[in-house]
């Protein structure tokens, strides 16, 4: 029930991701293409899922939009959990020093409300793509770090790192080889739900008009679009809202089977 | 205990050292520096503030001296003057927090009210047809983008059927308070929806997590009740975890209440933060992030306090 759930989320979200990024073959219309004798029309067999006040295709924008979300939701959860992986390790891996400099920036980073600060940061950097992904992976790498770091210090002391240590590995190598890949379950499955919550931030900002910028679509903007339109033409609201939705429930579900498939902790011996 | 809570006290100051320091550094980056990329935009800004502002940073000073400066003011109180309205930033956010208190306390109460009878619902019978309802519900919720969900009540209870107002919280002229408990019902419902979601889940699990505990095996191997194990033995330790979660997200329902707030028009703090992004109100804008990120620390300590007081097994050193 959980596998099958976990697999149908999974081909969903890849269908979607394609879909997405196939988005110049694929569309009908073009993202921009503005059409003044078709405003703000109602879903058709002509325009799928309507038109905007300016005439464009909601389906076609959503397909471009849906490349720009995806994609700075899966390059930010990369970052992110890359930054939380060098992070935590170092932390556990060295001495007290390091150890508690570090732990103390990760208690700073996650004592500062996040979508506040994101805010204050995209505003700074008229929120282009490249640099939305910097902002959201600079504040969304603690969890990982506090999950890496806890799972280093459990196996640091075992007698196979001791072997590596005798046979002259560096420290770099111990943790890149034989440190990491015991924390790589919690890392997949950080990774795969911070994908959900770094497309949940930037379309938050981009409603709110601080993300990527029109004409630019993207699935937050092109809801921020459509507020003021959103009692008459209620499918320029529902739709991209939707997608969003979907993406990240896919998401969601895909990092909770890959949890119970891939965790080897205390009260789930049996995959052990 | 006394000695844990002194400890813990000594550790927030370096914590909300690190956090002042970021924060400071946040606002000077901002291109051209606070108060000049005021000025660039041409926004008129009153010159008796943007003086004072100077006078208090110094900044003719090295930066360092400039944030030594800034500090004194915070810890004695003074968040200094908004660039966009002439007023203390104190004022400003004493004059806005009811509001949010309101809407976050609202929100609370009823995510709780909510959660806990579910998932103690669903952890009777894992995987039965509630307890599925409930997952899925809960997987929805978690992935509900907030504005979303608020555009969508808007439109299906404001808009087509009427029954309650779109935004804001009274109406003009015909206020009352029936009227402006209306007024909560959706942005309260909204913010509440990713803790029901939350809470249920952790509870549930934490119950059957105590449901395969040997203490319950014990107790009912010796023939007690199923309804008296749950009332005396799983739901009061389950409550325990819970509850140190819930003063955990008290903290964080202030970040959720600033996309609530901006889609319901509610006049809170957040609605006032993304106000002070769009005038570039630097004073403002660092003075809500130092209220938001002690509020953080503060409920920090007080989920591990908690933890401890409802758990006598716990015992802090």
């Amino acid at each position: 029930m959980n596998r099958r759930r976990t697999i149908v989320a999974g081909l969903l979200f890849a269908g979607i991701a394609a879909g997405c990024l196939a988005a110049p073959r694929l569309a009908p219309y073009a993202a921009d293409a503005i059409d003044l004798a078709h405003l703000k029309e109602a879903p058709s067999a002509a325009h799928w899922l309507g038109t905007d006040d300016l005439g464009r295709d909601v389906f076609s924008r959503m397909l471009f939009g849906g490349r720009i979300s995806i994609l700075i939701g899966l390059v930010a959860a990369l970052l992110g959990t890359a930054v939380g992986a060098i992070v935590g390790a170092a932390a556990g891996f060295s001495g007290r020093g390091i150890d508690n400099a570090l732990m103390r920036l990760t208690d700073v980073a996650y004592a500062i409300p996040s979508l506040p600060l994101l805010i204050v940061l995209s505003a700074y950097f008229n929120a282009a793509a490249a640099s939305m992904v910097l902002i959201i992976a600079g504040l969304s790498w603690m969890a990982t770090a506090r999950v890496v770091r806890a799972e280093v210090l459990t196996v640091k002391e075992m007698p196979f790192l001791e072997a590596a240590r005798c046979l002259g590995a560096t420290n770099v190598r111990m943790i890149a080889r034989h440190l990491l890949p015991h924390a790589a379950g919690s890392l997949i499955v950080g990774a795969t739900l911070g994908v959900g919550n770094a497309i949940m931030v930037e379309s938050s900002l981009s409603f709110l008009g601080l993300g990527v910028q029109p004409p630019t679509p993207t699935w937050g903007n092109m809801l921020m679009d459509a507020q003021a339109t959103m009692a008459s033409k209620p499918w320029l609201t529902i739709f991209p809202g939707a997608a969003i939705l979907i993406v990240i429930l896919t998401v969601n579900f895909l990092g909770d089977g890959l949890r119970t498939a891939l965790d080897r902790g205390p009260g789930d011996r049996k995959h052990g | 205990m006394n000695g844990y809570l002194r400890r813990r006290l000594i550790q927030m100051v370096p914590l909300f050292f690190g956090v002042s320091i970021v924060i400071f550094g946040v606002i000077q980056a901002a291109p051209g520096g606070p108060e000049g990329s005021l000025l660039a935009a041409g926004k008129f800004v009153d010159p008796a503030v943007i003086e004072s502002y100077r006078r208090r940073l110094g900044v003719d000073q090295p930066v360092y001296i400039q944030y030594a400066n800034w500090l004194g003011a915070t810890v004695r109180g003074d968040l200094g003057t908004s660039f966009s309205t002439s007023r203390p930033v104190g004022a400003l956010i004493a004059e806005r927090l009811p509001a949010t208190l309101e809407l976050m306390g609202v929100a609370f109460v009823f995510a709780a009210l909510v959660a806990l009878p579910l998932g103690l619902v669903s952890s009777r019978k894992p995987g039965g047809l509630f307890d599925s309802i409930g997952t899925g519900t809960s997987f929805l919720g978690l992935a509900m983008p907030v504005f979303w969900f608020g555009l969508i009540l808007q439109l299906v209870f404001s808009v087509r059927l009427g029954w309650l107002p779109v935004a804001g919280t009274g109406t003009i002229g015909a206020s009352s308070f029936a009227d402006h408990l209306k007024h909560l019902i959706l942005p309260g419902f909204v913010l509440s929806t990713r803790y029901i979601a939350g809470w249920s889940r952790y509870f549930r699990s934490t119950l059957l997590g105590l449901a395969a505990a040997p203490f319950v095996r014990t107790a009912r191997a010796k023939g007690i009740t199923e309804a008296r194990i749950e009332r005396v033995h799983t739901v009061r330790n389950g409550l325990i975890p819970v509850i140190s979660i819930m003063a955990l997200n008290l903290a964080d329902l202030f970040s959720g209440a600033v996309i609530t707030e901006t889609v319901f028009a509610w006049p809170g703090i957040g609605r006032l933060f993304v106000q002070a992004m769009f005038a570039r109100d630097y004073p403002l804008l660092m003075g809500i992030l130092l209220m938001g990120a002690a509020t953080v620390i503060l409920f920090n300590l007080v989920a591990d306090l908690l933890y401890g007081l409802l758990d006598p097994r716990i015992r802090y050193e």
